[in-house]
Order: C-alpha cells, then structure tokens, then sequence
C-alpha cells in the first residue's frame, strides 16, 4: 500500500527526514517509536502534505500513485487521514458542519452524491457511540475550547467517520488518561481490517498494549535504524533509547 | 478688465447659463446630464410632487451648493473625481424596447455569476434586466402579499406612490432622522432622489413576512439615489430585506441612498442588507461608489432597531448605518460583514448614539480583507449627560487573507455620564495556514476551505440574518473571496 523509499526531507533549511525506508501492507498496524526530534510528526506531516517540509529526494508511493505528486486534499480522498498531534481551531464552524463537509468533499472526489445533513446525522450515529463522543461537543466550533483529551477523541472520531485507507495517527495518545486511551484503542480496533493500514506513531508503548502493531520501528536522527515486532516496544519501554542510540553510532562509525 | 467689465462679463455668463437651462419636458423619457434648480424642480414635477416637497429639494439643493465632497474616509486608493454635472438626474423607467430581449446578450461573467448562486432563470433575467414573460412568479406573489399587507393596514409601496397616497405620513416623517442639509451625499440624495420604498406599519401590527424590496413591483430601476423610508408605529414589527446577493446590471458609478427608520413606542425593526453592487475589477476599474446615510431614530421606549449588514460589493463601500437612542431602554443594534478582494475599499461602522436612560447598544463587526482589498471599521459610541446606566458592547474583528491586504480601525467613544458602561474588543487574525492544511487533510479543497474559515468567522453576523437570506450570504462570500487564496 505504502511505499518509502530513501526519503529525505527538510522544514525552514533543516534536515529532519535522511533517508527514511518503510514498506506497509494492506492490513498492518506499524508502529514508530523514537525520543524527541527524530522526525516522527515530520514524516506524518511529510506523508499528509504540508507545504512547510520540502522533500529533497526519495520517493513515496501509495496504492500505486506517487503520494508526493498529489495536493493534500487529494491525499485524504485517496484515503490518507493524519490525526493531529495538535488539533487547529476553526471558530464559528460546528465540528459537525466541520465533517459534514469533508465527507461530501471526499465522495464528491470519488464521483458519489452529496449526502445532505440528516442522512449524515444517521450515519454517524454508530460511530459516535462507539468513540463516546458527546453531542454537545459536536455542536461546538471545531476544536475551540477542548481539553487535550477531547481534540484527541475528536481526533479519533473523524478518522471512524472518514474511514481511510491509511490512518496516520501522530501521538494521538499522549496526554490522555487510561479512560480515553482505551476509546482512542476502541477507535482504531475497530477499523482494523485487512484493507486498512496504520501508523502509529507513540511515545510509550503504553497505546500498543490496547492496539498490538505489527511492527515497530525506531526512527533515530531522520532514519529507521531499527525494526522488530512488539516485543521492541516493550524492550524500549523497560531500557529506553540509549542502547538504539549507541548501537547506531556502533553502525555509522 | 475693469471691475465694470468684470461685472459685464459675470452678467452675461450667468444670463447665458440661464438661456442656455434647458425647459423642462414633463413628458420626456430623461433630463440631459446637469444639475440646476431647474432639475431639482423637473425631477418633483415629473414625480407630481406636492409644493412643499419641491420646496424641500430646493433647500436640499441649495444647501448643497455650499458643502464640498468630504474627504475624511480612509481610501488608500483614493478615488476618482465625480462629475456631479456629468450625471442624468431623472430617467424613466425603462420601456420594454430597451430591454435585452434574451439572457444571451447578458455579459457571460455575470451568468456564471448568477449560476455559481443557483439563481432560477426567471430571477437571471429580471436581474440582468432581461424583458421577463408576463407570468412571472415574483410579480404575482408580489400581488398576493400587498393584499395580505392591506388588510392588515401595513403600506408598503414605492416612495413615489406613498408621496401620492400617503402625503401626510410623508411630510411627517421624510427628513426627521436624516435631515436633508446632514451630509454632502445625503444632502443631494434630498434634492434629486429618484425613489425607493415606503413602509409604514401601524399600531400594534406585526408584519406578518419579511418586506424585501425584490418583491416590490416596480423595484427595478429605483435609480442611484434611492430613498427609502420605514416607519413602525407603536408597538409594531417590521423585518425589511435589501439588496439581493446577486449583481445587478448598473451603469450609475455613484449611489447616494438614503435610509430612514423610525420606532415609535415598543416597536422594533429589522432592517437588513446584502449589498453586491459591481466592486470593479482585479486592477481596480469601474465599480460603484456606495456612499450611503443609514439612520434609524428609535424615539418611543423600549423600541428597538437592528441593523444587519453584508456588503461584499462596490469599489467603494462608504456607510454607517447608526441608531439614535432617544427612548428610555430603547435597543440599538449593529451586525455587520465587509469584505474586500481585489482593489475594493470599504471604510464602514455605525453610531450609536445614547440620549434615553437604559438604553442598550450591540456592535459586531467582521471585517475580512483580501486581494489588495481594505476594509476600516469606524464607529462612534457616543454617550450623552442624562443617558443614565447606558450600556455599549463593541466587538470588531479583522481577517485577513494574504499579505498585501489591509484592515484598520477607528472607534471613537464619547461618554458624557459616569453611569455609563462601554465595551470595545477588537482583533485581528489572518487565516492560518495549519487552519487551511487541517481542512486540506480532511479533503477539503483550498477554496471551499478558506470559505468555510470565512464563513465561521462571520456566524454570528449570519446568524441574524433571515435564514433564506444567511444561506444566500454563506454563498455569496464563498463567490467574493474566489480567486483570493493560491
């Protein structure tokens, strides 16, 4: 489904992303763990198409198209959802209207009919029971006045509505209390299937014990430098990163 | 040259001008471009106007021989100088023979114009002043609603047929709010104004629908100084609708219009307006010059007025429709949304001005700038000595998209009693980019982006709108500001 290759790039003349590799399959959850300025929300922004990060060389394609000669909202039609890591606010548009209209822009992409309010309303209805989501805050202005914890359900929220291929999720669970990290784990079991993919990308391995990856791997200093199952998370967990650390000054020098 | 000669000279000019005024036609279709007493006085003739209201043009007229154009708004573009002798005054409306005859020989921009607003064909052709069939669905409404409006006593007709009808409700009210030596435009608005519309609601009534001038029969061609005058008596309702969101076909660059409110004892107005005159194009040519007075006297207590506007038109947008607190807890209130692309400027705002005790005042003012569009709020607060416990709440706000845009403000307070309470909040934002890329990632595309941020920006102005009338503004911006972003 996705595919990077040797993918380097670069926000306000720094090098964050040198070389990143990452093949993901249809049906996998992938998981990227790694400290503080490896590059973790630059490749999440890199994948959704924020025009602050330059891509210098490498490649990125999905389903077969080349993602980086697409504008951003084509992406998402195509079926790239990024969950931010930080949630903009949009005063005096309703969350509702707020997704309303992105699902009409993305079936509009795909050729389908509008889907006006009340059709829209029926829709969503299971959804918003299965992430716990109150009305009330759906009737507010997008994202205005939210606690850390509800633009990260809301987060999750639009991901179950908008149902992508692949779901980026950018620490979506930082910050949250058990409680809403089992809804934000509900969310994504829930869309697994073998048609989708995720990329999770964590601090702690404390989401993976509701969401088991696949895969994880360690982006260190712009690069991969190490992959494994969810045994690694644990390992990362228990020892942190010194040891990934000193192991890929190890295979540099 | 001697003084003597001098004399001669000035004589002879002045006996020549007058040899040379032509004589008037009360049967001719228009007056050739100029303006004299002889106008001012053809113009009422024509109307069949009642002696004391020629008078009251001439007075107008007179007067405003002796201003000069004002020069104090703030338009960094300027603009060009009007030929106020270059203008025709009066012109009949237009005869069948000078109608297009099908929407084909309309300019093709404006038909995508009026596409991209969903306007039914019908409502393309009466805009565009296109001959319409002889069953035209607004015309029989129209008839239909005057007989409901009838019955319940309420007058809403053009300001020329209340001058025939309803004389003495004319000569009442007519200049009591904006007095017709009041300001340069308003002044010659006075002296030449061509119609508008009247509407007097009595006591007690309700109008039970909103009046809108696009349902009044004879609403097209109401000319560049229209006059418009609405009157609640007491205890009356009244909701009034301006404008429409489409573009209308206009040749006249300069419209001076002149808007008079009145509420009596616990009455309340609402009052209105989608302003989508022709705004010039991206280098800043042609385009109207919208100067208006809007003024409203709520002179009963417990009367209540609000102004809400949408202009998103016109090269030049110049306007401050204000209110006038005379009753004890009277309500004055000012909802409105600017907006500037292109070459436009618009230097708008209200008054309030608070005289009776307890009286009240809301100000919300959404300024949004784009292109190389600016837009200027300037509004006054003004409290007078015996307006006890008088409350204000201003709040202006400014966005701006791009970076060759400008937004300014100037409010001017003036409280003369302690007792007063006056708010003011003003800030201006620019559309983010994270806000644009957060919408992008969801599938929304840049345009239909900035139009949503645009469109949440304004909602509180649009949510006092009339909901036919929101639904046709959250479109109408989406059409204004396109072409502004990428």
């Amino acid at each position: 489904m996705l595919e990077i290759k040797n993918l380097h790039a670069r926000v306000e003349g720094n090098e964050i992303l040198k070389g990143v590799d990452l093949t993901i399959n249809a049906g996998e959850i992938h998981s990227i763990m790694g400290p503080n300025g490896s590059g973790k929300s630059t490749l999440a922004q890199v994948l959704a198409g924020h025009e602050a990060f330059e891509v210098t060389e490498g490649s990125i394609t999905y389903n077969g198209k080349d993602l980086l000669d697409m504008a951003p909202d084509e992406r998402a039609a195509e079926g790239v959802f990024l969950a931010f890591q930080y949630p903009v606010e949009i005063p005096g548009v309703s969350n509702t209207q707020f997704l309303h209209a992105a699902v009409n822009a993305q079936r509009k992409y795909r050729g389908q009919d509008d889907i006006d309010a009340i059709e829209f309303l029926k829709l969503t209805k299971e959804t918003r029971n299965l992430v716990k989501i109150d009305e009330k805050l759906l009737s507010r202005s997008v994202n205005e006045g939210f606690s850390g914890g509800e633009k990260k359900r809301h987060e999750v929220y639009q991901m179950a509505v908008l149902e992508p291929k692949l779901a980026i999720l950018d620490e979506t669970d930082s910050g949250l209390d058990i409680d809403a990290l089992r809804v934000v784990a509900q969310g994504v079991n829930s869309l697994r299937s073998p048609e989708r993919a995720f990329l999770i990308i964590t601090h702690y391995q404390r989401l993976l014990e509701y969401v088991v990856p696949d895969f994880v791997h360690v982006l260190y200093r712009g690069r991969i430098v190490k992959s494994g199952d969810k045994q690694l998370a644990l390992q990362l967990e228990d020892k942190g990163y010194q040891w990934i650390e000193e192991e890929a000054r190890a295979a540099t020098v | 040259m001697t003084t003597m000669d001098t004399q001669q000279a000035i004589e002879q000019l002045a006996s020549r001008k007058y040899k040379e005024g032509w004589v008037t036609d009360i049967e001719s279709e228009s007056l050739p471009p100029g303006l004299n007493e002889d106008v001012v006085r053809a113009i009422s003739g024509k109307k069949n106007e009642p002696a004391w209201l020629t008078e009251w043009r001439l007075k107008a007229y007179r007067h405003w021989t002796t201003m000069t154009q004002p020069t104090w708004p703030f338009l960094p573009y300027g603009y060009g100088p009007i030929d106020y002798q270059g203008v025709s005054y009066y012109s009949a409306p237009k005869q069948d023979k000078d109608q297009l005859k099908s929407l084909d020989e309309v300019d093709p921009k404006l038909l995508e114009t009026y596409a991209k607003l969903g306007i039914p064909l019908e409502e393309q052709k009466m805009l565009a002043g296109v001959a319409v069939d002889a069953v035209f669905d607004s015309v029989s409404v129209a008839t239909t609603f005057k007989g409901k409006l009838a019955e319940l006593g309420i007058v809403f007709c053009s300001f020329s047929e209340a001058v025939q009808s309803h004389p003495e409700l004319i000569q009442k009210y007519l200049g009591s709010v904006v007095p017709y030596s009041d300001n340069f435009f308003a002044t010659l608005n006075s002296a030449v104004f061509s119609d508008g519309s009247f509407v007097y609601v009595p006591k007690g009534v309700r109008c039970p629908m909103e009046l809108s001038t696009y349902f009044r029969i004879n609403a097209a061609n109401t000319g560049q100084f229209e006059r418009t005058l609405i009157v609640a008596d007491e205890g009356a309702y009244v909701s009034y609708l301006e404008g429409c969101t489409a573009p209308m076909r206009d040749e006249n660059q300069l419209h001076a219009a002149v808007v008079e409110l009145v509420a009596l004892k616990d009455s309340r107005i609402k009052y209105s307006t989608i302003q989508n005159w022709y705004p010039g194009d991206e280098n800043g040519r042609g385009g109207i010059y919208n100067f208006v007075t809007k003024r409203a006297a709520c002179r009963g207590e417990d009367s209540h007025v609000s102004w809400t506007q949408v202009e998103t038109g016109s090269a030049i947008t110049w306007k401050y429709p204000s209110v006038i607190l005379q009753g004890d807890r009277s309500v004055g209130e000012f909802y409105s949304v600017a907006l500037t692309n292109n070459m436009q400027q618009a230097d708008t705002g209200t008054k309030m001005i608070h005289i009776g005790k307890n009286t009240k005042s809301t100000i919300i003012s959404k300024g949004i700038s784009a292109g190389r569009g600016h837009n200027t709020y300037r509004g006054e607060v003004k409290v007078l000595r015996k307006a006890d416990n008088a409350r204000n709440y201003t709040q202006c706000d400014s966005m701006l998209i791009g970076d060759k845009c400008g937004a300014h403000t100037f409010p001017y307070i003036d409280v003369k009693n302690p007792t007063a309470h006056v708010e003011h909040e003003a800030t201006t934002s620019k559309i983010g980019e994270d806000q644009l890329f957060y919408c992008k990632q969801r599938g929304i595309n840049e345009e239909d982006a900035v139009s949503l941020i645009v469109n949440g920006f304004c909602k509180q102005v649009f949510s006092e709108l009339p909901m036919e009338f929101a639904v046709e503004a959250n479109k109408l911006l989406s059409v204004s500001l396109e072409g502004s972003v990428g």
